[in-house]
This record gives C-alpha cells, sequence and structure tokens, in this order.
C-alpha cells in the first residue's frame, strides 16, 4: 500500500514512542531513522520489527522516523500502525 | 584467578598492585585481626600561637608542600554543592603538578570539571566510593590508565590504616571552624551537618588544610574534626552552592511505582521476625527505600513499637522519627538536609559518627554489625542476589559503592527494593554486570512484581509465606520481567579494566571492563 | 477500581501491579479526541500480552452515538475483557442497541454471550431517573456506576467536595443495584492529594451501600482498600454470630442472643456477606 500523506503517532513520554511517516516517491525504498534511550539493547529488535510491520502493509517508498524512549513491544507496534493507518488515511489523528 | 564469586581477578595491576581475590563476606573477619600492618598516622609539630590562617586556598597548598605524584582526598559531605575539589585541583594542575592520586570520598556530578585533568595526566589515579556523569562515562571509556579502585564507605578507612591511600593532603571543607582548624559542618550558612567520612583524613594526611566560609571564634563547638590534626586553616566567601548542598526537608516520593514497592518491602519488614521493640534500622535518602520509613513509621506506631537507632545517611524523615519516639537514637554518619544539622547540633541523642565507627570492618564493631533491618536500592541484582550499584544498564560508571556493602554484611535482614525494570531494562539479570554486594548478605529483594526470598534463608521465607505474601522464585521473576521486556542485546566491553571494586575487607569482588565503542 | 488513561503506555504496562481489584482502561474522557484511534489500538495490543495479575480488565468505550463507539467495540468485544464499561447510560433502549451490537461482534468471532458482562455508568439526569430499568433489566449488567463530573454538569450545578449536589442520585443509583442484586461503584475523588477527603468521601460511600470506589491514582488504593475491607474485630464478631447461628439452628433455635443483642436473620445474613468479602469460611 502506498501511504498518502504524511502521519505522526505516539508522544515523548518515558516508555512510549513517536512515530512519524512521509510518503516518498515510487521506487525510493524505504528511509528509516530509529533512535531509542535503549538503542545499545533494543535497537536490533525495534528495526526488526518496523520492518515487519512494514512488509505486513506492503509499504515500500516511506521514510520512517521513530524516537523511542524505552517502549515495550505491544506499544513499538500499536504505534507504528497507528502511524500506518494514518498515513493511509484510514484514520484521522494528529498532522492531517 | 577467580574470586569466590567466579569473577575473573588479575594477580597484579601495574599501580595499584597484588590483587587478594573475594573469598566470601566474613571470612577475612573471622580471623579476629587484620593481617596488614598498619601504617602510622603522622605526628607533626607546632609551636605555641603559631598561625595556621592562610589569606587563600592557593597560599594554602603551597605551604602543604605540594609535588608529583602527590594524593590528596576529599569528602563527599557537600554533595552536589562541591566546589572546593575543582578549585584545588585547578590550583595544583596551574602550578604543573602531576600524577596525582585523587581519593575523593566519593565523586558527584559537579565534580565534572575535572575531566581535562584526567585527560592531560593532572590526575592519574582515583579512590572513591562512587563516581558518576561525565566521569564516570569518561572512566568507563578508559581515559586513566590506571584503573580507578571503587571502595565502600567503610574499606575506605581501612584503606588509609593499611597505606593503600596515603594522603599527602587533606582538604576539608567546614560550614564553620575557628583559627586553630576546630571545625564542624553542624551550623553556618553552608551548613551540611554530620563530617563523618572526613575524620579519617584528619588523622592520617601529611598535611591538612581546613576550608571555611564561617570563621568563628575559638573554639569552634562542636569540634568534629579537632585542631590537633589541622595544618592550615583558610577562610574563604563560599565553599560551595547551598541550594545543592542541602535542601530543606527530605520529601517522601509521590511515585506511585515507588511506593508500591515500599509499602510490599515494609510488610516483608513487619512479617520478617526482626520487627520486635528495640530494633535497630536503616533506610537509603530516597526513592522507594526512604518511602519505607514511612510505611514502617505507621506500622511502628498502629503497634506501639519503638526501635533502638537508626544509622546512615539520616534524613529529617529519621529526624521526625526520632523526635516522636520511634527510635532512641542517631547514629549520623551523613546528613542529607537542613534540618538534620539542627538536630545533630542540639540533641543529644543525634550523635555524629566518624566512618570508622560507622561501617570498618577491622576494628572492635562499628555500628552497621548492629543493624536489625536495612533497606538498600539496586542498579542490578542477579538470581544469586549479587547486587550491582556501580554500573548502570549502559554498562557505564554511573552509582556508588558507599555504604551499602557495610550494612548489607552487618544487617540481620538486608532488604533490596527495586523496580523489575527500568526504561525497558531488566533489573533482574542472571548475571550481574559488576558485583558491589555479595548476594550472601542480601536476603531479600522486593519489587512491584513480587518478592524474592534468598534460598540461604529458608526459615525467613516461610515466615513470610505464612502471612500470605506474594513469595516468588528469583529464577521465575526473572524469566516473568523478561517477558515482559524482551530480552536485551548483550553489552560489548574490551579486555582492558578501567575499575577495581573492593570488598569492605580489601579483597576484589569484581572488576569493571572498558566499554566497546560502537 | 483504577482508571488508567487508555493512551498512556506506562501507566497501562504498570496497572496490574497495585493490587487493584480492577484495572480500567479508558478510551473515552481521558483520551484527547484526535488520538481516539491510537489509544484503541494501544489499548488492544496491550491487553492482548500483559498480565494484570490479580487485577480484573475493564475497557471504558465511547458512547455509540460518538464517531468512536463503534469502532471501540470492534476492536475490544473479540478481546473479551473481563468488562465493558459503557458511559453515559440513559435508558434500557440504549443497552438493547449496545447489547445486538455486542452479541454481533460476539457472533462474527465465535465468542458466547455470557462471559464479559456489562457495566453501565449513569452521568445524566436522565439516567438517573431510568436507572432501575437500567440495573434490573439485563443479565449481563452486572455493576453501574455513578460519575460525579458528568452528572454535575448536566445538571447545571457545580461539583462541591461534598457531594450534595449528587447525593440524591448517589441514593437513588444504590437503590437501583441492591433492587437488582448487582455491584455499585461510586464515582472518583478527583484530589489525589487529600487522603483525608478521599477516606471521608468512601466511608460515605460505603455507608449508603456502595461496594466500591473508582480510583485516579494508585495512591488512593491503600484507603479505599482500607475503608471496605472488614476490620478483624468485625470479621471475628460475623464469624461468632454465624458460627453460633449454625450450632442454634441445628438445635431448632431461630433467634437467640450473643452479648445480651438479639441476633436475627437479617444479622445473620449481614455477617454471612461480610465473610463472604474477607474470603472467611466458618466450619
Amino acid at each position: 500500500m502506498k501511504p498518502k500523506i504524511p502521519a505522526q503517532s505516539g508522544t515523548f513520554e518515558s516508555s512510549d514512542v513517536i512515530v512519524l511517516i512521509e510518503p516518498l516517491p515510487n521506487r525510493s525504498g524505504r528511509k528509516i531513522e530509529i533512535s531509542s534511550t535503549v538503542m545499545q539493547q533494543y535497537g536490533e529488535s525495534f528495526r526488526h520489527i518496523v520492518d515487519g510491520m512494514l512488509d505486513q502493509y506492503e509499504m515500500t517508498d516511506i521514510h520512517l522516523i521513530a524516537k523511542d524512549k524505552g517502549a515495550l513491544e505491544p506499544t513499538i507496534k500499536a504505534r507504528l500502525e497507528t502511524a500506518i493507518k494514518r498515513s493511509l488515511g484510514q484514520q484521522e489523528g494528529t498532522l492531517t | 584467578m577467580l574470586n569466590s564469586l567466579g569473577r575473573e581477578i588479575p594477580e597484579y595491576i601495574e599501580g595499584i598492585g597484588k590483587l587478594e581475590p573475594f573469598q566470601g563476606a566474613l571470612t577475612k573477619l573471622s580471623k579476629g585481626w587484620m593481617d596488614e600492618p598498619t601504617i602510622p598516622a603522622p605526628n607533626k609539630a607546632y609551636l605555641p600561637h603559631q598561625s595556621k590562617l592562610c589569606r587563600t586556598l592557593e597560599e594554602a597548598i603551597i605551604r602543604s608542600n605540594p609535588h608529583n605524584g602527590m594524593t590528596v582526598s576529599f569528602h563527599h559531605h557537600l554533595r552536589n554543592g562541591d566546589i572546593l575539589l575543582v578549585q584545588t585541583l585547578t590550583i595544583l594542575h596551574n602550578m604543573g603538578i602531576r600524577e596525582i592520586t585523587l581519593a575523593s570520598s566519593s565523586l558527584n556530578e559537579c565534580h565534572d570539571p575535572i575531566l581535562p585533568y584526567l585527560v592531560d595526566g593532572t590526575v592519574t589515579r582515583i579512590f572513591s566510593s562512587g563516581i558518576r556523569s561525565e566521569l564516570g562515562q569518561a572512566i568507563s571509556k578508559g581515559v586513566l590508565d590506571t584503573p580507578v579502585v571503587i571502595h565502600s564507605h567503610g574499606g575506605r578507612v581501612r584503606c588509609i590504616h593499611t597505606g593503600k591511600i596515603q594522603i599527602d593532603l587533606a582538604v576539608i571543607p567546614a560550614s564553620a571552624a575557628d583559627c586553630e582548624g576546630n571545625a564542624t559542618g553542624s551550623h553556618g550558612k553552608s551548613a551540611f551537618g554530620s563530617i563523618g567520612y572526613a575524620v579519617i583524613d584528619a588523622r592520617y594526611a601529611k598535611q591538612v588544610i581546613v576550608v571555611t566560609d564561617n570563621l568563628v571564634n575559638f573554639p569552634c563547638i562542636p569540634l568534629s574534626i579537632s585542631q590537633n590534626f589541622i595544618d592550615h586553616v583558610v577562610l574563604v566567601d563560599s565553599i560551595g552552592d547551598a541550594s545543592k548542598i542541602a535542601t530543606g526537608t527530605t520529601r517522601i516520593t509521590n511515585s506511585p511505582m515507588d511506593l508500591r514497592i515500599a509499602k510490599l518491602a515494609a510488610d516483608v519488614i513487619e512479617h520478617s521476625g526482626f520487627f520486635v521493640p528495640g530494633f535497630a534500622f536503616q533506610v537509603g535518602a530516597g526513592g522507594a527505600s526512604l518511602a519505607v520509613a514511612k510505611f514502617i513509621r505507621e506500622k511502628m506506631k498502629t503497634k506501639g513499637l519503638k526501635g533502638s537507632f537508626m544509622l546512615g545517611g539520616i534524613t529529617s524523615y529519621c529526624v521526625d522519627m526520632l523526635n516522636e519516639g520511634l527510635f532512641e537514637t542517631i547514629f549520623d554518619v551523613q546528613s542529607f538536609d537542613a534540618v538534620v544539622s539542627n538536630s545533630l547540633l542540639n540533641n543529644r541523642h543525634h550523635i555524629e559518627i566518624p566512618a570508622a565507627l560507622y561501617a570498618n570492618p577491622f576494628n572492635c564493631g562499628c555500628i552497621t554489625n548492629k543493624i536489625d533491618v536495612v533497606v538498600l536500592g539496586a542498579l542490578e541484582i542477579d538470581v544469586d542476589f549479587n547486587v550491582n550499584v556501580i554500573t548502570g544498564s549502559e554498562g557505564k560508571i554511573r552509582g556508588a559503592s558507599g555504604g551499602h556493602s557495610d550494612t548489607a554484611s552487618g544487617a540481620k535482614l538486608t532488604v533490596v527494593v527495586c523496580p523489575s525494570f527500568r526504561g525497558r531494562i531488566p533489573i533482574i539479570k542472571k548475571r550481574v554486570h559488576t558485583i558491589v554486594t555479595p548476594g550472601e548478605t542480601v536476603h531479600v529483594l522486593v519489587t512491584e512484581r513480587g518478592t524474592c526470598v534468598n534460598p540461604a534463608f529458608p526459615e525467613l521465607e516461610a515466615n513470610l509465606r505464612k502471612a500470605g505474601l506474594n513469595i516468588k522464585d528469583i529464577h521465575d521473576l526473572e524469566i516473568e520481567v523478561d517477558k515482559i521486556t524482551g530480552i536485551p542485546a548483550p553489552l560489548e566491553y574490551t579486555d582492558k579494566i578501567v575499575g577495581v571494586v573492593e570488598y569492605r575487607d580489601g579483597t576484589i569482588i569484581d572488576v569493571i571492563h572498558q566499554l566497546k565503542e560502537k | 477500581m483504577l482508571y488508567i488513561p487508555g493512551n498512556n503506555p506506562a501507566m497501562i504496562q504498570q496497572g496490574g501491579i497495585y493490587g487493584a481489584d480492577s484495572i480500567l482502561l479508558d478510551l473515552e474522557d481521558a483520551v484527547a479526541l484526535n488520538q481516539k484511534d491510537a489509544a484503541r489500538t494501544l489499548v488492544r495490543n496491550m491487553i492482548l500480552v500483559t498480565d494484570f495479575y490479580d487485577s480484573e480488565v475493564c475497557v471504558r468505550v465511547n458512547h455509540l452515538s460518538t464517531p468512536f463507539g463503534l469502532a471501540d467495540l470492534e476492536e475490544i468485544v473479540p478481546l473479551q475483557p473481563s468488562a465493558i464499561r459503557y458511559p453515559k447510560t440513559e435508558s434500557p433502549e440504549e443497552v438493547i442497541e449496545l447489547l445486538n451490537i455486542i452479541e454481533k461482534i460476539e457472533d462474527r468471532h465465535c465468542l458466547p454471550h455470557d462471559k464479559m458482562t456489562l457495566h453501565a455508568m449513569i452521568e445524566t439526569a436522565m439516567g438517573v431517573q431510568n436507572v432501575f430499568n437500567i440495573a434490573s433489566k439485563f443479565s449481563r449488567i452486572d455493576a453501574i456506576t455513578i460519575g460525579g463530573q458528568d452528572l454535575t454538569a448536566d445538571m447545571n450545578i457545580i461539583y462541591t467536595p461534598d457531594g450534595t449536589g449528587i447525593d440524591f442520585a448517589r441514593k437513588r443509583i444504590v437503590m437501583a443495584a441492591k433492587a437488582s442484586h448487582i455491584d455499585v461503584i461510586d464515582t472518583v475523588f478527583p484530589d489525589v492529594n487529600d487522603e483525608e477527603g478521599l477516606r471521608r468521601e468512601t466511608e460515605y460511600a460505603k455507608k449508603i451501600g456502595f461496594t466500591g470506589k473508582a480510583i485516579i491514582n494508585p495512591r488512593q488504593i491503600d484507603v479505599v482498600h482500607e475503608v471496605f475491607t472488614p476490620t478483624e474485630e468485625e470479621i471475628r464478631k460475623a464469624y461468632r454470630i454465624v458460627k453460633e447461628f449454625r450450632s442454634n439452628s441445628a438445635a431448632g433455635i431461630g433467634v437467640f442472643a450473643i452479648d445480651g443483642k438479639m441476633i436475627d436473620a437479617p444479622i445473620v445474613a449481614r455477617a454471612e456477606y461480610l465473610l463472604r468479602l474477607a474470603n472467611v469460611t466458618v466450619e
């Protein structure tokens, strides 16, 4: 699926993550930037979750920025899902 | 060689010397004496009516025979408000003095400005009970060639007795002092309460400078530090930032999580079998540890139970309990807020004690040996109940050994309180990164997700189960928490040792390796 | 019953550690209008994997008249929390509509209709007037609650700490619950730092018949538990009453005296209720 609009989800609070998504032109590929307070310990697993979610929604041309403050896996997945659905125009949220 | 906890300890480290591996908390003490010889304290002579007053700190330092390779010591009673350590090292640096051994009883964030002196070789060795902030990070990355030595508060006294730390110059800030160097921290605009950690420095340093911003008429009472050990006295405008030395009173945390843990810990204490009339009690100065005092206070009032003494780092909360008659005495080696200074000065049941009496293992009985119940924090704890309070989750030095291992070894009941994970990082590990306090001296771990009893104390576990408390096997809790957080990727280290953690008896309980830069 | 804002992961992940009897993940008033979708997804994910230990899990959804109510139910009903809490319930007709939707979702997911229950929140004047019909007619409603802030707003009066404005509503709602033999839970006490005020209000709620109280901060749990938990003395007395009643009735005696006070059937019933609360069985 192709993201229609830039979208955002999550907060800067501890145990949460903020996710930003921007559509990119066709065949640009995925540009993913992750920063985290627990990058050393969970950076790889975070990247894995992001790739899994983007695969699930078949999103290829996308710029995704995640700033994490120690969110647990269900939170990371929820924030990614919300940002993706918002960018697809399926849900409304902030930054529309 | 391996110590008894399975940690690899080198036999010798350049700049530190031969290392003796840890062999059990009480193994060395059970002999009844210390094998290492005690070095003599210096004896000096002053002529009648000779003046000790110097106009500036610099003048006092020049008079103290500064030289390359010297050891300079400080106390940390001014906490994060201290300015004299940085000033002293800057003066020495400007004089071109090099290869200084820094022996401060602890180091805080306010000491970050000395970092350039570690880089340029002004300071080459450090002994301290704690190192934090940028200093801790730089040391973890290997800024010093010689590893730092982390000792406990009690162990520091032993280090000085044995000559492991041979102090050439002690700089002792005091909130009140007279022209002869009689000094105290219990009054004055920069009052900080007990000056207990500095007493051994005054006794053993070749040169001692008392620095005060409050020169009072002779004699300065009380004689927390007495003139017969003091070489020089300096009056300065300020010894530190009063707002960071001591705030008015200590507030109990509002964090629901800390309060929850504290309540569970108080229930553990109540049903442990040690919550009896005349019990002796020590808590930490913040977070969940201090909050335990709130619940114990309520339980003591409900039951009409009175204790014997409180010990350690003293907060206004302890003073309130003393004044309410819940405890008979406070032994105060370090005070945490302004109210405490007043109480120390005015209440004869609030007694200032030196570090040796507080926690030195090698004497005829430090007061930590008489503790019934102590509540301590942890950065990490492992399934063998070993506790890390020195290195953080990212592997860097960022904490303090302090009195942790001293009090744990003395108490009949050592309760460690901490959340089961912090910022997604599990606190309960299969193996802690750095051992400061051995598991054999830790009885109970209390977290928000359950209480674990060290299997070495089955009677205690039986007591707590009988009371209906939520007891879990620590291995089960470790797995439970890993399931919530996910298993963190292991940190990577080099072979270089950046820190040596000394147990209170002088044996080496663990070493800290340099963090691999990514 | 601890309220937890549905869009706050830090609070949700710790929801189960405080020993609350139940926790209420809130998708309604505690969530900003432009974050309703985010909270719904977060709460769904959290319920799926989080261990809330001994606390029951309830979810407060948005009202069906809002753009969010239906989507909330679609996401939450398949998870079958202990209960769905429905805000601003005003009439039995509304409950019928709600149950129809819930049951359709349950049918689609092959779920039973009798596992998850419903809590009706009464927080409008109309709701208070219809409360008996709401409380008594539906087997899935096993608790009703009063929402103090919304009710005073609906009545155009100011919410005062003494609760004068909602006193009639409180008692009417309690009576409807008692007549229907279901639980009735009091509104929240908003000042987290006023422990004494919380204790007073909780004691009052208990006195007039509430069976529990909603709270907004874990720090309020202890006070509410202390008030609602029978004291040791009360338990001992109840135990004695029930025990003597059993041996007396075995001997054919219906009314008897303990310490000079007459003990009859209602007193025994109350003692039995108290022992059930305290989890004490009489041998």
